[in-house]
């Protein structure tokens, strides 16, 4: 289905007429889609779910050491482009995935690769906690125990111990790492699950709306956590608060009906918008 | 004038109650334009009046249809002369009153007619007629009253739609409260001559005897005169081919439950669940004749040919038939739970490069672990209960052997050969089919009770 083929070509064979009136009304994305040092190279992706059109078209950069922000209406295909760069989309047998994805400039749409390895390498954070059904140790060991991380009990033990830490959850579970991980409250479980996905080093973190379901304070422990792992990682994080954009993010990525309207520095995005939709969103929340 | 063409006059009447009833709630109202000065909807002062109009009539005809007979005859037999019916048994009583009742309606009767019989069949005949046109007053009566009552109760303030909610739930109450009642029924009837039977054959030799053999003489001084009821070896013997089963069940159904839901395509699953499907609607007799005709002598001649002794009635015959009968049953529960496991733990374990399989073993099989188990107990209830399979391919033999190669009988096949044929109703072999039934009864209810419990539990895990 992902065949080098299919990604360097423009569009899909079996376009229908409505396919080809929704890629006519497509606008090229203003503001500057590269970035200086790429980790992540995204040309012209599309995502269809059976006939509906999700993505339109979209590139951009994802920077080293940088977070980008991607904010948009609900249902504009912010959670879509994300899943994209993981081929989590390949889960969801409706998805159908074109363009190109390039991870350190290896196409990751291209069949041969293992989507395995790929996936520990750019790992995700779900909107929705989800802690599997295990002690919370379980939760953390799981990642390293399947790709063989560490050689003994104490150096699973370590890393265990530093996930939660990097986490912000060390002090509130050290006592209780054989309690079930869905005992913890939502906040708890949203950071044991980002916890879980520092378990495995993954070079680039995704996040779909972290924060959705956490008060403030939990909300400005994982900002904390988020601008500490930018010193190392790659971060996309989805969002719905402008505010949390701004504090976290260097860049901002404005998405809309599937099509990605403006791309910039997070200062720019907020102070001086170049697309009427940009601004109008904007505005309109801080309003 | 049938009870039958009744009924459907109070139907009819019902509906035209709804008719009247909805009338006159927008009559009371003052107009169409003006119905939201009622309490309720019109339609619900019409459901109101109908209730009222065909409820009471309906229970009456019932009772009516239920009581009639044996009224009528009561009093057709009061009325004969008391020398007819002074030295007569029972049973000539009841051939009488058939008699009387035949000649009443009209039907030819067998014997020769006195006539006495002639008089009290006329007077039958009178007495029905009476009942019918009674019965026919009665309920016209009845439904007047209940549409008077309604039309009376048909206000503004009237909760007409609360009214007809509470009548309902006494109706459905009442239904319910039917299935309830049977169930009990059923249950105390098993338990009072379990308890009979206990009084001949004590428990303990019952539950603790290693000797089948419920022969009872037919003569007195016949030799070997009391049978043995020791239940051991029914008990082992449904064990053991119920184990065969869920040993065949068990993997195969959870393999493929395991294909179905997290490998299949959607074109494979759209045709290959039906199949499973068609698998459980089999009727269980027509496993019996495949396990007796087909698969026993294929076991045995194979045992032949590897030079094993394997009865032609052998466990495993019966055992591996019935295991096939119970796959579908062990992979359609396991696939609602793996399906019931939450897409987001997958998503969760594939975003950390997990392969499809370690997200089975690791996260799908443990989380459905609980519903699996509750699954196969209740397959285990299933095989325990299950009858015409082995009634047919296992034997009547009351072997106490763990050899599976051998004949063994088990619980439901001896409650069938106890009950078959003419028994006397009150011998400890008949009474033994009535313990064994309150034996399977409680083994597969307390299977069922914990199967549920784990299952319930594992459901709220993720709710
Ligand atoms: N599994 C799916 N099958 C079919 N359509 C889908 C599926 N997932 C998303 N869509 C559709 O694709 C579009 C983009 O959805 P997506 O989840 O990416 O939006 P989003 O920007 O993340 O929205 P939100 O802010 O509400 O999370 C929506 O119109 C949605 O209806
Ligand atoms: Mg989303």
């Amino acid at each position: 289905m992902n065949t080098i083929a299919d990604a360097i070509a423009v569009k899909p064979a079996n376009l229908t007429a409505d396919h080809l009136a929704q890629d006519q009304s497509t606008a090229t994305t203003l503001g500057e889609i590269t970035s200086a040092n790429p980790r992540m190279i995204c040309r012209d992706v599309n995502v269809w779910y059976d006939d509906k059109h999700a993505i339109k078209n979209v590139s951009l950069d994802i920077g080293q050491n940088e977070v980008i922000a991607m904010i948009g209406p609900s249902g504009c295909g912010k959670s879509t482009f994300l899943r994209c760069l993981n081929r989590m989309n390949d889960t969801i047998p409706a998805a159908k995935v074109r363009g190109s994805i390039k991870l350190d400039g290896q196409e990751i749409q291209d069949r041969s690769i293992d989507v395995v390895p790929l996936r520990a390498r750019v790992g995700m954070v779900f909107q929705k906690p989800n802690p599997f059904p295990k002690s919370i140790y379980e939760n953390i060991a799981y990642g390293p125990r399947i790709h063989g991380l560490t050689n003994n009990r104490e150096e699973l033990d370590e890393l265990v111990e530093t996930s939660l830490k990097r986490a912000g959850l060390w002090k509130e579970v050290k006592d209780r790492l054989d309690a079930p991980g869905t005992s913890l409250s939502g906040g708890q479980q949203q950071r044991l699950c980002i916890a879980r996905t520092i378990s495995v080093s993954p070079e680039v973190i995704l996040m779909d709306e972290p924060c959705s379901a956490l008060d403030p304070i939990a909300t400005a422990i994982i900002e904390e956590l988020i601008d500490e792992l930018r010193q190392q990682y790659t971060i996309a994080i989805v969002t719905h608060s402008m505010q949390q954009a701004a504090r976290v993010s260097q860049r901002t990525a404005y998405f809309h009906l599937g099509d990605l309207v403006e791309v910039g520095t997070t200062d720019d995005i907020f102070n001086q918008p170049q697309h009427k939709l940009t601004e109008d969103y904007i505005t309109g929340r801080f309003g | 004038m049938s009870p039958s063409l009744l009924l459907l006059i109070i139907l009819a009447a019902m509906a035209l109650a709804y008719h009247l009833g909805r009338k006159r709630a927008i009559g009371v109202a003052g107009g169409v334009a003006q119905i939201n000065r009622l309490h309720s909807l019109p339609a619900y002062y019409g459901y109101y009046a109908a209730l009222w109009v065909g409820l009471p009539a309906l229970l009456l005809l019932l009772f009516w249809v239920g009581l009639q007979e044996h009224i009528l005859t009561a009093l057709t037999i009061a009325e004969l002369p008391p020398e007819m019916t002074a030295q007569l048994s029972e049973g000539q009583l009841s051939l009488l009153t058939s008699d009387i009742r035949n000649l009443a309606t009209g039907n030819i009767t067998a014997r020769e007619i006195s006539p006495e019989v002639q008089a009290a069949a006329a007077h039958y005949q009178r007495l029905s007629g009476l009942a019918s046109v009674s019965l026919w007053s009665l309920t016209g009566a009845l439904a007047l009253a209940g549409m008077a009552w309604a039309w009376q109760h048909t206000t503004i303030s009237f909760r007409a739609r609360n009214r007809v909610e509470s009548i309902l739930m006494i109706v459905l109450i009442l239904f319910s409260s039917i299935a309830i009642l049977t169930t009990l029924g059923i249950v105390l009837s098993v338990l009072f001559e379990s308890i009979r039977f206990f009084q001949k054959v004590p428990w303990t030799e019952f539950l603790f005897g290693t000797k089948w053999s419920p022969q009872i003489a037919l003569r007195a001084e016949q030799v070997g005169a009391s049978g043995a009821f020791g239940a051991i070896p029914l008990f082992t013997g449904t064990l053991l081919i119920s184990f065969i089963a869920m040993l065949l069940a068990v993997p195969v159904g959870l393999l493929s439950a395991i294909y179905l839901a997290e490998y299949a395509p959607r074109k494979v699953r759209a045709w290959a669940k039906p199949v499973l499907e068609i698998l459980a609607g089999i009727p269980t007799v027509v496993y019996g004749f495949f396990a007796a005709l087909t698969v026993a002598p294929f076991m045995r001649g194979l045992g032949e040919s590897v030079g094993l002794d394997i009865a032609s009635e052998s466990a495993l015959a019966a055992g591996l038939v019935m295991g096939i009968m119970i796959i579908p049953f062990v992979s359609s529960l396991s696939e609602d739970v793996i399906n019931a496991v939450p897409q987001s733990l997958r998503d969760g374990s594939y975003a950390l490069g997990a392969t499809q399989s370690e997200t089975i073993r690791r996260v799908i099989f443990p989380a459905a672990l609980p519903g699996i188990v509750g699954g196969v107990l209740l397959a285990v209830s299933r095989a325990i209960g299950e009858t015409m399979i082995v009634v047919m391919a296992a034997g009547l033999a009351a072997n106490l052997t763990a050899n599976p190669f051998e004949s063994v009988t088990t619980v439901t096949v001896q409650i069938v050969t106890l009950l078959t044929g003419d028994q006397e109703f009150d011998s400890a072999k008949t009474l033994a089919a009535f313990a064994l039934g309150l034996t399977l009864f409680v083994v597969t209810l307390i299977l069922n009770v914990i199967a549920l419990h784990i299952v319930r539990k594992y459901r709220e895990q993720y709710e």
